[in-house]
């Protein structure tokens, strides 16, 4: 980054942004502000409209109606070799005729930078990428790994003010995608750019992001941080798409002040209520939920339930269990190390203080999604 | 899997007879053209190249070998600017109108080539094409583009098209993204497609025939009405003269292309 100056990056502004193919809406009024110079991540389930809202700010694909501005301009109509905006590829799409070099350079050649500058900033950008030493490669002497690094290079190497990433570690495993997670961090830091990366896997995002939109069918269901996403989710589909969770549903009252929940007999209540029509339900995090034996005194946990251990997993750290409750419904457990240990087929009774449940409208159709 | 001795060696005598032959009635020209007598008997007697001589004085022969290069060239590039616009108009096409397409264009190479002269005689008859370079360059074109169109769409299949949508992020527009990416990598497609455009062209004999006349004959018209006038051994060192002049082409091209691919590999 040149000294002197605050941030390369361009905000991006998504206004009510809309995709039909034929009668499928593939975004449906997606509106989006993004940062100069944030990490945002597009999360979602395959078909959410995340690599669509991608392909729209890129210019790939056209949108049927709304407002696309990047960096305070207006690019609705302006064509992708126009928009001088990088690209990264899951597939890489690296010029198989074209040494490393030649690829990296490809960009600087048609914005008619000379040779000696041109030598450079290859040089400059595959280093970034640590891929300094493999500038007379082709593209089909790397690995997978290499090649998407000098993918990245080539995407920087011109200083676009906004980087895309479509996907970009989807083809790798998983131990090169978790160091090449940190290599993208690293970047983005160094250059200070507007990022938008789109993937499906929710630890990426939370890896990688300043913050996150979660799509679904079309739609932004919630934007904030990870932290915002797993503690404060706003929608039951949010919730279920980051982290583990546990969902408690019953017939449900409410007073005013508190609501509570009849499952299978048994009530739980919390003391908080949503507003409107939608029948509420109960929204737990593995570490908020304790399981005791039955009868074992369990102080500060207002609210209990009989159910039996039907998965039980030693993680290192602490255990997971999964609890199967007497309405059939699955709750997933975190324990620390210190406590008691379950064996599978156990009775016990999953313990939860009202307070740490979040009481969110239901949306059974996020099942149907998530399968 | 290891071969007994014995049976290495009959299956090399037995290879050694498919290709002696598949090219003998080929390498029979070769000693014809140095015949001392004018006659096409085998084997030859003497030794000369008077017959090679004949070629390059004679304006009968040298007329129609020029007019000969001269279509071909004018149907390679001619078949190789259509062939290459189709096989990519049909390429991002919808499937099913471009494999329709795909036939109709196809169809010159399995119609029966007498059928295709006789009704591009008919035709030629009233437009007053019979015996012109416009005649032939269009009748030879005709025949040339079907192998434009398979060894080009043959290079477009294995394309990958989304290094065009990279291109277009990386700054190019579609044609400096079709100059700098597609073209290089289907260019063996091309080439070959442009090589087999002009043996087509200069090989083509059936509806030369047709239409030609004593004011424009091309080389095989010349060398059939040569062997059916008279026995001629000019025609076994044109014959020659051809084999070896393709055998360096096809073989240098092959070559070639072995070391492109090579090298961006």
């Amino acid at each position: 980054m040149k000294p002197g100056q605050e941030s390369k990056g361009a905000a991006i502004d998504l206004e009510s942004i809309s995709k039909a193919y034929g009668g499928f809406k593939a975004l449906d009024g997606v509106s989006l502000r993004i940062e100069p110079g944030e990490f945002m991540t597009l999360l979602g389930p395959s078909g959410s409209g995340k690599t669509t809202t991608l392909n729209v700010v890129a210019g790939f694909t056209d949108l049927t109606s709304g407002k696309l501005l990047v960096g305070g301009r207006n690019v609705v109509g302006v064509p992708a070799h126009k928009r001088n905006i990088g690209v990264v590829f899951q597939h890489y799409a690296l010029f198989p005729h074209m040494s490393v070099g030649r690829n990296v350079a490809y960009p600087l050649t048609l914005r008619g930078v000379d040779q000696a500058e041109r030598k450079a900033r290859v040089a400059r950008a595959l280093d970034m990428v640590k891929m300094g030493d493999f500038a007379h490669r082709y593209p089909s002497e790397l690995s997978g790994g290499q090649q998407q690094r000098v993918a990245l290079a080539r995407a920087i190497v011109f200083d676009p003010p906004l980087l895309l990433m479509d996907e970009p570690l989807g083809a790798l495993d998983k131990k090169l995608r978790e160091w090449l997670q940190l290599e993208i961090k690293r970047i983005h830091r160094e250059l200070g750019t507007t990022f938008v990366y789109v993937t499906h896997d929710q630890e990426e995002a939370l890896v990688l992001s300043d913050r996150i939109a979660v799509f679904n069918r079309g739609r932004i269901e919630q934007v904030g941080t990870g932290r915002e996403l797993y503690d404060e989710p706003t929608t039951l589909f949010v919730g279920r798409f980051i982290g583990d969770s546990t969902v408690l549903r019953g017939e449900a009252r409410s007073d005013g002040v508190s609501t509570a929940l009849r499952i299978a007999g048994e009530t739980v209540t919390a003391p908080r209520r949503i507003a409107g029509e939608a029948s509420p339900v109960m929204l737990l995090r593995p570490e908020k939920l304790a399981i005791r034996r039955p009868g074992q005194d369990a102080a500060g946990t207002s609210n209990r339930l009989p159910g039996t251990i039907a998965e039980a997993i030693y993680l290192g750290s602490g255990s997971k269990y999964e609890v199967r409750l007497a309405d059939g419904s699955m709750a997933i457990v975190r324990t620390p190390l210190t406590g008691d240990s379950f064996g599978l087929g156990d009775k016990v009774e999953l313990c939860f203080d009202g307070a740490d449940a979040k009481l969110l409208a239901d949306d059974s159709s996020a099942d149907a999604t998530l399968t | 899997m290891e071969m007994k001795p014995l049976t290495r060696v009959i299956l090399g005598l037995v290879c050694l007879l498919v290709a002696i032959w598949l090219v003998a009635p080929t390498l029979v020209v070769v000693p014809m053209s140095f015949n001392e007598n004018k006659s096409l008997a085998f084997p030859p007697q003497g030794f000369s190249w008077q017959w090679y001589l004949n070629f390059v004085t004679n304006p009968d022969w040298m007329s129609s070998f020029l007019n000969s290069v001269k279509v071909a060239s004018i149907v390679a590039v001619l078949a190789t600017v259509l062939g290459t616009l189709a096989a990519f108009g049909l390429d991002r096409m919808k499937a099913r109108p471009a494999n329709l397409l795909r036939m109709l264009m196809l169809t010159p190479m399995v119609v029966p080539g007498v059928v295709l002269a006789i009704g591009i005689y008919a035709v030629y008859l009233d437009a007053h094409l019979v015996g012109t370079l416009t005649g032939f360059v269009l009748a030879h074109t005709i025949l040339a583009l079907p192998f434009v169109l398979i060894a080009v769409s043959a290079s477009l299949e294995v394309f990958d098209r989304r290094l065009e949508t990279a291109a277009a992020s990386l700054g190019a527009g579609a044609l400096t993204a079709f100059r700098t990416v597609t073209l290089p990598l289907i260019l063996p497609g091309i080439l070959s497609g442009l090589l087999f455009a002009f043996a087509t062209s200069f090989d083509e004999i059936v509806v030369s025939l047709f239409i030609t006349n004593p004011y424009l004959k091309t080389l095989p018209v010349q060398i059939f009405s040569s062997i059916t006038r008279d026995a001629d051994p000019t025609v076994a060192a044109v014959g020659t003269i051809l084999l070896f002049a393709t055998t360096i082409l096809i073989g240098g091209g092959m070559l070639l292309l072995g070391r492109e691919r090579k090298g961006s590999q």
